[in-house]
């Protein structure tokens, strides 16, 4: 049973009031919840949640969560305005959409819901039933982290607390017979400060490094790109939700490998020949010089239309795998996208070269409905 | 808690102040209790329809959320929220500055003395705030004993047609609108109790086998009458509640979204006038007495908030307190009556003066017995329609968007009754509860010129179908032609009728 509990992500979480209206507004997230679930597919493979991404929230346009009732169809209904113009005059506001249907229903209201990286990630876990990631070697890396947790007689005047001193100051006075309820004036001297103190924390912190790889030759249109767009989306969404500190690094390659940002990535124009192995060394040197592998979680995936330059380069790229980028890695994913070039032979290399390795998940994305699917081959080991 | 809502002793003297304004306006009001709310609790009252204690709905949580996603973006913050109740609840903003304050007491006392007087408001009930509580009991009851899906679908179910009832029927009690329920209640009664006798006596006076025969003569006499509507009935929800296949819980569930939708109709009814009655005192108050001059500029601001509006668009606060005023206006002036009608002389229309002094008795009267379709009925003059430049559009299927379509006066009046008749719904009735003598339900659209939209309406039929348990039927017309549309719980059809 692959049951996900939330995890507490601030453990400082604010304590909140309950008001008479939250178990509805619960209610409705949770129907809320049930339609995003009940409609992942479609939001997945049509890609739309992507285009209206917040910073932390998503809004997700939500059909049919209404009551229905009878009622007219509104443009039959005209109606009563005020104002200046000329009979004929458009008024503006209310556009109908474009399309073949213009005009039949125009304005239409459909909910739209705000819902957060973090429930998007735990409905789509549910959904695949994704286990939470172990995270390795957490309890090897530690992080350094100063609290202030008491008070101090000794201490920098910036860490002076004021209060604290004050009060030890009255304190005195009043016991020492100094305080005059008359005039009440503290003064603090040299024996009532007190300072801020701090101690040095080590918590085990959990790091992940996702690197894209992409191969951008001629082969990979459109379609395709959009394919890798999506899945790296919610591959990303729920890396988020399981480690604290995600860097993204994106490679594209066709016959040379380049370093991109995620603009580049998913709008670059293809062309040229392929050499996959090319985008694996840099992979690797990329590791070696930044994201050390024994405090780093790493993910790479690589995207391509499996047709490799040559048998050589394959073997090369096989190599590469097993002496280094496995080792690094947490699990290697590499996932076909269906071209209409390419021949798809390099993921039956894969197959024969690391049938038994689990480290290693293959996946076919043959149409935008099996990215489903794909992210559950990939995530569903949850290592 | 409750302490935390209690007036500012700053909000607590003003109240009194304008309190006795609003009497010396003879405004008669029940009293208004005012509560101190921040903006989230704001939001849920108003998400709960103006009342604390509702019955538990999904529906209250969108409408809440909703509500704080507007304000946390500045589109739009509700200023006042009144109950029609006996006493009348309201609720401030505390964030509000004091003008804002002064300004909605000032509206609220419009409101209370309007829901008091307007005769449409009369049948209302004036404790609703306690029975609304205890329809919040009896549903969390139910939900106790059957589950909370169960019943929140069922009233998902409920509400989809809360809208079919007869706004009217409240205000005749002529033994011809009784209900039905009633009338078989007494045919059977009187059969019971026809002689009052001794004991001993009433086995020889009224032998039992007699008594079980007429009842039964009178039972089948009621099933006959009632195996349809003997005329088409506008309360839908009291065929489904007294002919449909419900069981207890459902039944009281029903009965309570129909109470509580008879209870909102009047608000419905009278948006244009209650807005405007509203407005035209807190305008009057405000302006002549409340108003420090250094609040003159964000009184006026605010206030041309509440009325301004969209391009092209109608306000009906705007449209009420104009009304008013112009009434007002024309029987202070004694611009009305055949006279007046007839008097084609454009000087001496703009002259016309006949010191009457008539105006605040007659809003006084309009406001009693008025509905908002009487009042355009009554009241929209072709001046008043030019002066405040109103004009009809239409949806300009060529252009795909709406476009100015007429400036004449009969065009505007049909177009805003025809909105505002039976509150912008369609007329629905039950035709039949036996069609086609299978035990299945037909409704008739009334149709009067606007066409349903098809995909909700046979959403509705499927939640209907769902109550009444047998198939159902709706007929009305698309497109010119009769249309008679079917579910039977796994398929929809549509036929031509006749």
């Amino acid at each position: 049973m692959h049951a996900v509990t939330p995890r507490p992500k601030n453990k400082y979480r604010k304590v909140k009031v309950v008001r008479k209206i939250d178990p509805d507004a619960n209610r409705f997230r949770k129907i809320v919840r049930g339609k995003i679930r009940e409609n992942l597919k479609k939001y997945v493979s049509q890609g739309e949640i992507l285009a209206r991404q917040g910073k932390n929230i998503v809004s997700v346009p939500l059909p049919q969560i209404d009551i229905p009732d009878f009622r007219f169809g509104h443009t039959d209904q005209g109606g009563v305005g005020q104002g200046e113009g000329e009979e004929g005059k458009p008024l503006g506001g209310e556009q109908a959409p474009p399309g073949p249907q213009a005009g039949d229903q125009p304005g239409e209201h459909i909910l739209e819901v705000d819902v957060t990286i973090d429930e998007l990630a735990d409905i789509l876990g549910e959904e695949l039933e994704l286990p939470r990631i172990e995270p390795r070697g957490s309890d090897s890396i530690q992080v350094e982290k100063q609290c202030y947790t008491g008070i101090n007689r000794t201490g920098p005047d910036s860490l002076r607390h004021f209060r604290r001193t004050f009060k030890n100051a009255l304190r005195r006075q009043i016991a020492s017979g100094l305080y005059d309820p008359e005039n009440p004036r503290v003064v603090p001297i040299r024996e009532d400060r007190r300072y801020r103190s701090w101690k040095t924390k080590s918590l085990p912190q959990s790091n992940a490094l996702i690197i894209y790889m992409m191969d951008v030759s001629g082969s990979m249109g459109n379609e395709q790109k959009d394919i890798v767009r999506i899945e790296s989306f919610w591959i990303d969404t729920w890396l988020k939700s399981q480690y604290e500190n995600l860097e993204t690094r994106y490679i594209i390659h066709d016959a040379q490998a380049k370093l991109v940002d995620s603009h580049t990535f998913f709008h670059v124009r293809e062309s040229g020949g392929t050499k996959i192995s090319s985008a694996y060394n840099l992979a690797k040197e990329l590791i070696l010089k930044e994201f050390s592998p024994s405090e780093w979680n790493i993910y790479p995936f690589h995207f391509s239309d499996g047709d490799n330059w040559g048998g050589d380069d394959t073997a090369q790229c096989l190599e590469l795998l097993r002496e280094t980028l496995i080792p690094f890695s947490n699990v290697f994913c590499y996932g076909q996208v269906k071209s209409a070039y390419g021949s798809g032979q390099f993921i039956k290399d894969l197959r024969d070269a690391f049938a038994t390795d689990e480290k290693v998940l293959l996946s076919e994305i043959n149409s935008r409905d099996e990215i489903l699917p794909s992210i559950k081959t990939f995530l569903g080991k949850g290592r | 808690m409750m302490n935390n809502h209690v007036l500012t002793p700053e909000i607590e003297e003003w109240r009194e102040t304008i309190r006795q304004y609003a009497l010396d306006a003879s405004l008669d009001f029940f009293e208004v209790i005012y509560e101190l709310v921040d903006y989230d609790e704001m939001n849920m009252i108003a998400a709960y329809g103006g009342f604390p204690n509702r019955y538990p709905h999904w529906r209250w949580g969108m409408q809440f959320e909703g509500l704080q996603k507007q304000y946390s973006y500045g589109l739009s913050k509700i200023y006042e929220l009144v109950t029609n109740n006996d006493p009348c609840y309201a609720y401030l903003m505390r964030c509000n500055p004091l003008v804002d304050q002064k300004l909605v007491m000032a509206h609220v006392y419009g409101h209370s003395d309007f829901f008091k007087n307007n005769c449409w408001f009369s049948q209302t009930n004036r404790k609703m705030i306690d029975t609304i509580s205890n329809h919040a009991v009896k549903i969390r009851r139910h939900i106790d004993e059957q589950g909370l899906e169960v019943v929140e679908e069922f009233i998902d179910l409920c509400l989809s047609i809360e809208h079919l009832i007869d706004m009217y029927s409240p205000y005749f009690s002529g033994s011809e609108h009784r209900s039905e329920e009633d009338k078989d209640q007494e045919r059977l009664d009187a059969n019971g109790s026809r002689f009052k006798l001794k004991p001993y006596m009433e086995e020889f006076v009224n032998p039992p086998e007699v008594l079980a025969r007429e009842k039964e003569q009178i039972l089948n006499k009621i099933e006959e009458v009632d195996n349809f509507p003997s005329e088409p009935q506008r309360d839908v929800l009291h065929f489904l509640l007294h002919h449909g296949q419900l069981k207890s819980w459902q039944r009281n569930v029903l009965s309570i979204i129909r109470e509580e939708a008879y209870y909102f109709a009047p608000q419905g009814m009278t948006k244009i006038m209650n807005e405007g009655w509203a407005s035209f005192w807190h305008s009057k108050m405000m302006t002549t007495k409340i108003l420090d001059s250094s609040e003159l500029i964000d009184y006026a601001d605010h206030h041309s908030g509440t009325l301004g509006s969209n391009p092209g668009m109608l306000n009906p606060y705007k449209l009420g307190i104009e009304m008013y005023r112009d009434i007002q206006e024309r029987w202070d002036s004694g611009r009305h009556g055949s006279e007046w009608d007839s008097c084609q002389d454009a000087h001496g229309r703009t002259d016309w003066d006949k010191a009457e002094g008539r105006g605040l008795e007659k809003i006084f009267e309009v406001r009693r017995t008025h509905n908002d379709i009487t009042f355009i009925d009554e009241f929209l003059t072709e001046e008043f329609c030019e002066q405040h430049k109103m004009f009809t559009y239409k949806f300009d299927r060529q252009q795909g968007q709406y476009v100015l379509d007429d400036r004449g006066f009969p065009e505007i009046k049909n177009q805003l009754l025809e909105q505002l008749s039976n509150c912008g719904r369609p007329r629905i009735c039950v035709e039949s509860g036996n069609y086609g003598n299978r035990g299945e339900l037909l409704l008739k659209h009334d149709w009067s010129g606007t066409s349903l939209r098809m995909d909700y309406a046979r959403r509705v039929l499927e939640n209907l179908e769902k109550i009444w348990g047998r198939p159902v039927h709706l007929e009305t017309i698309i497109d010119g032609k009769t249309k008679i549309f079917g579910y039977n719980g796994s398929r929809h059809e549509e036929r031509t009728g006749s």
